[in-house]
């Protein structure tokens, strides 16, 4: 019973993952959660519900917020993904990192990552959002401490730093 | 004298911890190094109430992967956190009470392998009668879920204060009405889970837990394992929430301790959202009935008041949920008469337990939401019926709670004035509304669940020759700020650097013993330790700087970090040179206590229970709501949220905006929509689809005002701030959807049906009236 799945089924998948070009042998229907998570160890990806209903495994593909928990490991072949991990340059917080440390948009830290790289999505596309369009755009991340005012100014404040 | 030296306390701070939460690098028990581990998994029983027949675990261990199986034959021992009420098995015996709990478990190579195993197992009941209201329990034939409590109550209060019928013969107006509250969670959002590491070389073992209180996760794994103590070590990693259900130890914890130790390994033991809502100890479903006098003038003269939560199946903080309900009838306003009926009954639901707000806040709904209706009645201005019954700091209340600083006067003119109320009120068009209510909460309980004779808290200080002064704290930041706190509050006290304290907390092979985050309790308690603490330091350190200075340690005096002689103009020395005197003068690092302990004096009144409720501090809390309400659709929008908290003096004013605005939110929450929900004794509620707590979508803008009334015995003049304004959130949106629309609702969540049941009930009644005029 222990998992044993056909070689057929293990296949190497290429993706470009915080930057760097990894190989990576996975079975067929990995969630991307656990690769992140499992094979390379990159934990600050959570997981706050059973599927699809918090937004704490929220990453990067492409530059766009997707649900790592939904994801299959084998469909981000080719594509660019990026984790709370990849966001720091050189040792230096993003902005939207220091605007959540500095304005105590995080409490308990667990919805954390996800709102961040949801966050990041919406800074690329709309790079000066109002209140209305960050609510809108994190409305799929949960968040159970903050009652999420900080989170919001937390954003703006990103926002207003230049990247 | 604190107050007035101010470099770090009182300054916005963010985390000492929240670089981690940021950059990903925070490590949560799901966290740790796991890939040797082997992964546990639960059998939970799938009928609600059963005498278990067999267990049949034959097939399952032979499956290969299997390394471990439990059942209940493997922990005769019960466990629970009243030393009074431990009724509850970590793996089923004999009987089942509810449905969803464990019954056996495993561990195994994998999770798949775990899976599998427990579908090999083969239960046999007996099927018993299934009781999932209280109604149903307490009737007169129902069986008794425990046999030590006939007819199905767990505890039933009776508590009288000074002269009920005269108070209510004195009032101008007496209104009953009953309320009804819907069971809610914490939903945190961090699952629960553990991680155990057994050693049967040294038949030693350590958990690293998802817990708010590693101490009694400690005492219990000794007592369900019967291992000695010392043979035993707790450690809490980050924590993602708690809110309540985290204090007391839960059933995984100790089921992942006996997999390790039967597997002789270690062993990862995550539950899924669904068991995390199943593992429960959420807020009762409550029924209050309330009785209030009133003179004309707005005057309290009497309230009495009956409750019966459904508990749940075992005890868990039952008991003291029941009579927190009664005594926090009190301590808000002045009460002339109280008349208090608690009744706690087991059912054949998922025990409940604390909640944020622990037992205030389902009876603070009723008694806001009452006050409101007969100021309307009178045709009073609800704030003036809430200063129409202001205390006067210091005084006692009937149940012998001491209110030593008592902020909520201003705490209502602070709101009244930023919400506009004057103005705006009445005058917001058509569904819109403005409501407003007040409530309170303890700083920790002044009598501890263990009466050990140790302090309430001790605290460590390490100086060592790098400088650096690191803090010991058993106490758990579960995200709250308390290490953040503490923190603050040595480098305060030390005159020093808040980047040089370090804070090593809750590892029980290093820090002293801390009861745990819950009721409040740690600012308070441990917060004093660590002044106490610090005090000892400074006290090593001016004797050194003294002797290095030649002046009297009297005459020393030291800011920023620097160390000089009062009124001499000198260079003064740096900390660096005086750490070094001090250790040379010591003989090496230096490690120093502070302790606190609350005065008997606090500790409650003579009566049966009144332990409960009393403490050194009361956080005061009032707030105005503005709703809009769709009379087509019946959903309730919050506009606005104006609160304001007396949280005595605020140690770290950003933390303290961000715990109330939390606790602002999670009352939205039960107020408009959060409930769980049992089908035939089977949990409907276990997702966040079905669980709805606020998203950032509906989340109103939430201003902060904080009030300081600086309490004589708080750290800093600080009380709590975490959980005091939850209560008030509920009454105020029910008082301002009367206002918006004239409705009055007594049921909470108030959901789009009930709003529009409300609507028709009134034109029912409008018709019927119109009816019976035009009759006669
Ligand atoms: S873990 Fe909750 S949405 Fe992915
Ligand atoms: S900070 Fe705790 S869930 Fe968001």
């Amino acid at each position: 019973m222990q998992r044993d799945p056909p070689s057929s089924q293990v296949k190497i998948r290429r993706f470009r993952l915080n930057g760097r070009m990894r190989d990576v042998l996975v079975a067929d229907s990995t969630l991307l959660v656990e690769t992140l998570r499992e094979t390379f160890g990159l934990t600050g990806t959570k997981q706050g519900c059973d599927g699809g209903e918090c937004g704490a495994c929220t990453v990067l593909i492409d530059g766009k917020p997707r649900l790592a928990c939904l994801t299959r490991t084998e469909e981000c072949e080719g594509r660019d993904v990026e984790t709370i991990e990849g966001l720091a340059k050189n040792g230096r917080m993003s902005r939207l990192q220091r605007a959540f440390h500095e304005r105590l948009g995080t409490q308990c830290g667990y919805c954390t990552p996800g709102m961040i790289m949801a966050a990041e999505g919406l800074l690329r596309r709309n790079p000066m959002p109002d209140a209305a369009a960050i609510r809108a755009a994190l409305a799929g991340n949960l968040c159970r401490c903050t009652g999420y005012v900080k989170i919001i100014e937390a954003v703006e404040e990103a926002a207003r730093q230049a990247p | 004298m604190l107050q007035n030296r101010r470099a770090v306390v009182g300054q916005p701070t963010p985390l000492i911890d929240g670089i981690e939460k940021v950059t990903g690098t925070a490590k949560y028990t799901a966290d740790l190094p796991i890939a040797d581990a082997l992964i546990g998994r639960i059998l939970r029983s799938p009928v609600s109430h059963a005498r278990i027949l067999r267990i049949d675990t034959a097939a399952a261990r032979a499956l290969p992967g299997v390394r471990a199986v439990v059942t209940g034959e493997d922990c005769a021992q019960t466990y629970g956190v009243l030393p009074i009420a431990m009724n509850e098995y970590p793996l089923a015996r004999e009987r089942v009470r509810y449905r969803g709990e464990p019954l056996a478990a495993v561990a195994a190579v994998d999770a798949e392998t775990a899976a599998a195993a427990l579908a090999l197992i083969r239960c046999e009941f007996e099927i018993l009668p299934a009781y999932e209201t209280a109604a149903a329990a307490l009737a007169p034939d129902a069986i008794p879920l425990h046999p030590d409590k006939p007819g199905n109550i767990e505890r039933a209060v009776h508590h009288r204060f000074g002269d009920v019928d005269a108070g209510f013969a004195q009032a101008d107006l007496v209104r009953e009405h009953v309320y009804r509250c819907a069971e809610v969670a914490h939903a945190q959002m961090e699952r629960n889970a553990a991680l155990v590491e057994y050693d049967p070389a040294r038949d030693s073992l350590t958990i690293w837990s998802t817990t708010q209180v590693p101490y009694y996760v400690h005492l219990m794994l000794a007592r369900c394992l019967e291992m000695e103590a010392s043979r035993i070590r707790v450690v809490k990693p980050f924590v993602g929430g708690g809110f309540g259900a985290r204090v007391e130890t839960l059933n995984f914890e100790i089921i992942a301790a006996l997999l390790a130790r039967a597997a002789g390994g270690k062993v990862f033991l995550p539950l899924s959202r669904e068991e995390s809502f199943l593992t429960h100890r959420g807020r009762p479903e409550t029924e209050i009935r309330l009785k209030l006098g009133m003179t004309r003038a707005g005057r309290l003269t009497a309230c009495a008041c009956e409750v019966v939560q459904r508990g749940g199946a075992y005890a868990g903080y039952g008991i003291v949920t029941i009579l927190y309900a009664g005594a926090l009838l009190q301590g808000l306003y002045q009460l002339p008469a109280v008349a208090y009926d608690g009744l706690r009954v087991y059912t054949n639901t998922p025990p409940c337990g604390a909640m944020r707000g622990h037992g205030s806040v389902d009876v603070r709904f009723a008694f806001e939401a009452l006050l409101d209706r007969m100021a309307r009645e009178l045709g009073l201005d609800p704030f003036a019926v809430r200063r129409a019954n202001l205390l006067t700091a210091p005084c006692e209340t009937l149940n012998g709670l001491r209110v030593e600083s008592y902020g909520l006067g201003e705490c209502l003119d602070r709101v009244e004035e930023a919400s506009g109320w004057r103005q705006r009120r009445g005058r917001l068009g058509h569904g819109r509304g403005l409501g407003m209510a007040c409530s309170h909460y303890v700083s920790g309980a002044a009598k501890p669940i263990h009466w050990t004779g140790e302090p309430h808290a001790v605290v460590h200080l390490r100086l060592d020759f790098d400088g650096g002064v690191t803090l010991l704290t058993g106490a758990a930041d579960i995200g709250q700020g308390s290490s953040t706190v503490m923190a603050e509050i040595a480098a305060e006290m030390l005159g020093i650097r808040l980047d040089r304290v370090r804070v090593v907390a809750a590892d029980s092979a290093l820090t002293p013993k801390d009861n745990g985050s819950y009721s409040s309790r740690v600012t308070f308690m441990v917060g004093n330790a660590t002044i106490d603490a610090a005090r000892a330091l400074l006290a090593r350190l001016t004797a050194a700087a003294a002797e290095r200075l030649g002046v009297p340690e009297t005459a020393v005096q030291c800011e920023n970090e620097t160390f000089f002689a009062a009124g001499n103009d000198g260079p003064g020395l740096a900390f660096a040179e005086v750490v070094r005197a001090a250790l040379a003068r010591e003989g090496g690092a230096i490690t120093v206590k502070g302790t606190f302990t609350c005065p008997v004096a606090f500790q409650g009144g003579k009566h049966k229970g009144g332990a409960v409720g009393a403490t050194m501090g009361f956080s005061y809390a009032a707030q105005v709501v503005e709703v809009a309400v769709d009379d087509e659709t019946g959903l309730v929008t919050v506009e606005n949220v104006w609160v304001a908290q007396d949280c005595g003096f605020a140690i770290n004013p950003l933390a303290v905006e961000g715990q109330i605005q939390g606790a602002v939110l999670m009352g939205m929450g039960q107020a408009l929509g959060e409930e769980t929900r049992y089908e035939k004794g089977l949990a409907v509620h276990t997702s966040f689809l079905d669980y709805r707590v606020p998203t950032i979508g509906e989340s109103p803008p939430i201003s902060v005002h904080i009030v300081e009334s600086v309490d004589p015995n708080g750290p800093f003049g600080a009380k709590e701030a975490s959980e005091g304004a939850l209560a008030s959130f509920p009454p105020a949106l029910v008082n301002a959807i009367a206002d918006a629309l004239g409705l009055e609702i007594d049921t909470l969540p108030v959901t789009p049906d009930r709003v529009l049941d409300a609507l028709a009930r009134r034109r029912r009644a409008q018709r019927l009236a119109q009816a019976l005029e035009e009759a006669l």
